[in-house]
């Protein structure tokens, strides 16, 4: 069992959690200040996508990074303009939003490259070895700034206003939709840079549909987490573990069912969500909007 | 200390309205409203719901634009852009609702908005000195660390208060204050008043009730149907004007209630033990017996089990351990459908939650609950025409004002849906009756038919359980008051033999200790 448990464990719950975390932080903030963000994984699809390819016309993963940033917060601005200036449907913009990820990096990699599944290969980020890039410290270090940004900050107390009671936080002259609008292009931004991670950190090209549903885990981590980032990145390195778990199990071939173990931390969350073994307390103004109309 | 009939007398009024007009389509919510306020008065604004007070402040805080009609503060034009610009300019609201985020802790919510230093850092510290001390200068005890979902509703209104203060506002316009807080509460709140007004602030007070303009006002300004009908000085004005003045025609405050000839008991608790939905124990043991030809009131402070008392008795909650029983029935954890049939009937404390489908028409309303009903459908079918007739008939009869019975009850004032579902109720001429807050939020007129109902229903010989968290009501109404702590009873009273200090005082979980006898009062 030494083999189990070992560095490599370790470094690898680091390597499957990082995306987790930047998209998880995203989705804590944009939720914090009420807008209900399902759309973290086509935000994390666009960003991975734009990445790969700003890194190939400008031949510089730092180039790519900057562009997967400003791809997904260009989608999450349309999300924020459907779900707070149109006060759409927030459920119905995610999906939208989450099917488009899907689609048009599907359609420009035809477009460019002439090639279905992925694109060229890439310059990737640069490595700070135990095959971890140079993104896993910055999710470690994003968490404690989130947590001062929201608990410690002016701008914090009034997105967490925005978030509760949305009309009181207007009553004293907090310009809501401000604060959501910055929340959810915020998220994505930290969701665009989970999605880099995945095309220019963790591989070294797009491939369709490559963010697998991490966008949805990262949800999952946030109510997981009760929306503090703290238990939020508990949730992701729970999730991260599993994940390094089922490699390990497969690769040490260990007679235990690794779909199995993958799916754990899923199951677990369930049955957080259904109170039993602690009340979930999301924001209470989340979806409700700042104007009665 | 200010004379407050005699401010200063080069010092212009401190909020003049005049003129003002504000149309909605297809409504004229205010139609000509004067509102002159003086600098260091209390002023009452009364009307009833509907009237347009609400409007009237949605206008003076620039939420609304109004079309016609000057706004002056301290004697300069106003028309503010919104709340904020109302705030610069020293007033301040305290909302029916509060509007307060319960996760926040008391500093936080005071502080909101307008944080005070200008660096990207919190200093909470020193918010919550400021705040603590602001409380202290007008003795609003209150803890700034406290979170405010821990707070009762009294102080919540209070941070409500220091938070006007602490933006600065001298002058406070305080809406329907006093609803949600008991007897005490209201003395407590009624003293803070004073203390600021004695301190050079000015106070609007937007009620509906007439024992409160009394209490508390110097002056006082009506309004009926978006119009001024009057400014007086309190002193100088008695109740049956104010309510004439207000209603349009003359009200009779006090029902008249021959004495009660209680028979045999027909509705019967023994013993409840309820838990409530957060999993507390709502109900501890209670026991209550109502008897037919008797209103037996239940009086106390909102949240001591009322609404579990209410929904065990309408069978919509089981208890834990007791027994219900409806004339010579056990119908202890019954269902709402076999209560109704054995002779229950149940006005809810929410109507639009439990009382109505409110995009549904009124036919249908009145159809609800009862579909078994002989007039009503044969087998499976709905009879429509009998439907429709007898909708029509219950809203001559219940004074239902609405265009036609196919209208939907969400375009019904408050009034006149709890009319349609107190005709509906009676319409079964039930054995007992459950009225839980039957008069909440419904304006003078329709709260006097409401009351005129309830003792009809009681001398006809049927059991009527009022619930209600309006003392006054209680006291006009019950034959006998039983007063709700903590989900017991911990008093029980003869009517027109106790007084509401007593009463407020049990509601406060004093005398809790003689428990055992049931206290008597003379």
């Amino acid at each position: 069992m030494d083999d189990f448990f070992s560095f490599d464990l370790l470094t690898a719950t680091l390597r499957f959690s990082a995306p987790l975390i930047f998209a998880a932080m995203g989705g804590l903030l944009c939720e914090r200040a009420g807008v209900m963000n399902i759309a973290l994984e086509g935000f994390m699809l666009v960003g991975a996508f734009a990445a790969a390819a700003g890194t190939y016309y400008a031949e510089t993963p730092f180039a790519g990074l900057v562009a997967g940033m400003a791809a997904a917060m260009l989608a999450a601005t349309i999300h924020a303009f459907w779900c707070v200036t149109l006060r759409g449907d927030q459920i119905v913009a995610g999906t939208a939003i989450n099917l488009l990820g899907v689609g048009i990096p599907a359609f420009l990699l035809q477009r460019i490259w002439g090639t279905p599944g992925g694109s060229p290969q890439v310059e990737r980020l640069p490595g700070i070895g135990a095959g971890l890039n140079v993104l896993v410290p910055v999710a470690l270090v994003l968490v404690p700034i989130v947590h001062y940004v929201v608990y410690q900050t002016r701008a914090g107390l009034r997105i967490q206003a925005a978030g509760e009671h949305p009309r009181a936080a207007a009553s004293v002259g907090i310009d809501v939709v401000r604060y959501r609008y910055a929340c959810v292009i915020a998220s994505g931004a930290l969701a665009g840079l989970g999605g880099a991670y995945l095309s220019i950190g963790d591989l070294s090209q797009y491939t369709n549909n490559m963010a697998a549903g991490r966008g949805f885990i990262a949800i999952a981590a946030v109510i997981f987490g009760n929306w503090t980032p703290f238990g939020t990145l508990g949730a992701t390195l729970l999730f991260g573990a599993a994940q390094a778990t089922r490699v390990q199990v497969q690769a040490l071939g260990l007679n235990v069912a690794p779909d199995l173990i993958g799916a754990l931390p899923y199951l677990l969350t369930l049955i957080v969500i259904t109170g039993l073994v602690r009340r979930s307390d999301p924001p209470a103004g989340l979806g409700k909007h700042a104007t009665a109309e | 200390m200010a004379h407050p009939q005699q401010p200063g007398a080069d010092a212009p009024p401190v909020i003049e309205m005049l003129g003002i007009v504000k149309r909605f389509p297809g409504v004229v919510a205010n139609d000509g409203i004067d509102l002159v306020v003086l600098r260091g008065e209390i002023h009452a604004l009364l009307g009833e719901n509907g009237a347009g007070k609400s409007t009237l402040m949605n206008v003076l805080f620039g939420l609304y634009r109004p079309d016609e009609g000057v706004i002056r503060v301290d004697g300069k034009p106003a028309a503010f852009a919104g709340p904020r610009q109302a705030v610069g300019a020293g007033l301040g609201m305290v909302h029916q609702h509060f509007m307060l985020i319960p996760r926040f802790s008391v500093t936080e919510n005071v502080i909101l908005g307008a944080e005070g230093n200008s660096t990207l850092h919190l200093d909470r510290d020193a918010a919550e000195q400021t705040v603590g001390a602001l409380a202290e200068e007008y003795g609003l005890r209150v803890d700034p660390r406290a979170k405010l979902a821990d707070l009762p509703v009294g102080m919540q209104q209070r941070v409500e208060i220091l938070r006007a203060l602490y933006q600065g506002s001298r002058t406070l316009i305080l809406d329907e204050p006093t609803a949600l807080l008991t007897p005490q509460e209201v003395d407590e709140l009624y003293a803070v008043l004073h203390r600021l007004r004695e301190g050079g602030g000015t106070i609007i007070f937007i009620t509906h009730k007439l024992r409160e303009v009394a209490a508390i006002s110097d002056r006082v300004t009506v309004i009926r149907r978006g119009k001024t009908v009057g400014t007086r000085i309190t002193k100088e004005t008695t109740a049956p004007e104010l309510a004439e003045l207000m209603v349009g025609r003359e009200v009779i405050l006090r029902v008249e209630r021959p004495p009660a000839s209680p028979g045999e008991p027909v509705l019967v608790a023994e013993n409840l033990v309820v838990t409530g939905s957060r999993g507390e124990p709502a109900l501890r043991g209670l026991d209550l017996t109502l008897r037919r030809g008797e209103i037996l009131g239940i009086c106390g402070v909102e949240g001591n089990g009322q609404t579990e008392l209410v929904e065990t008795l309408a069978g919509l909650r089981r208890p834990d351990s007791g027994r219900v029983r409806l004339k010579d029935q056990d119908v202890t954890g019954q269902d709402p459908i076999a209560l109704r049939r054995a002779g229950l009937s149940y006005i809810p404390e929410d109507r639009h939650n439990r009382g109505l489908v409110l995009d549904f028409p009124l036919t249908e309303n009145v159809l609800l609950g009862n579909t078994e009903a002989a007039a009503f459908s044969r087998g499976w079918r709905i009879l429509r025409g009998a439907l429709d007739a007898i909708t029509r008939r219950l809203m001559r009869v219940f004074d239902v004002r609405a265009p036609s019975p196919q209208t939907h009850a969400r375009a019904l004032s408050g009034g006149n849906q709890q009319k349609l579902i107190i005709a509906r109720e009676l319409h079964r001429e039930p054995d007992a009756l459950l009225a839980a807050q039957p008069t909440r939020g419904v304006d003078v007129g329709a709260i006097e038919f409401v009351h005129r109902q309830l003792v009809r229903e009681r001398d006809q010989g049927r059991g009527v359980l009022l619930i209600s968290f309006d003392l006054d009501e209680i006291l006009d109404l019950s034959d006998r008051i039983l007063v709700l702590f903590g989900g017991r009873i911990v008093g029980e009273f003869v009517s027109g033999r106790v007084s509401r200090t007593e009463l407020g005082l049990r509601m406060g979980g004093r005398g809790e200790e003689e428990r055992g006898g049931v206290a008597v009062a003379d």
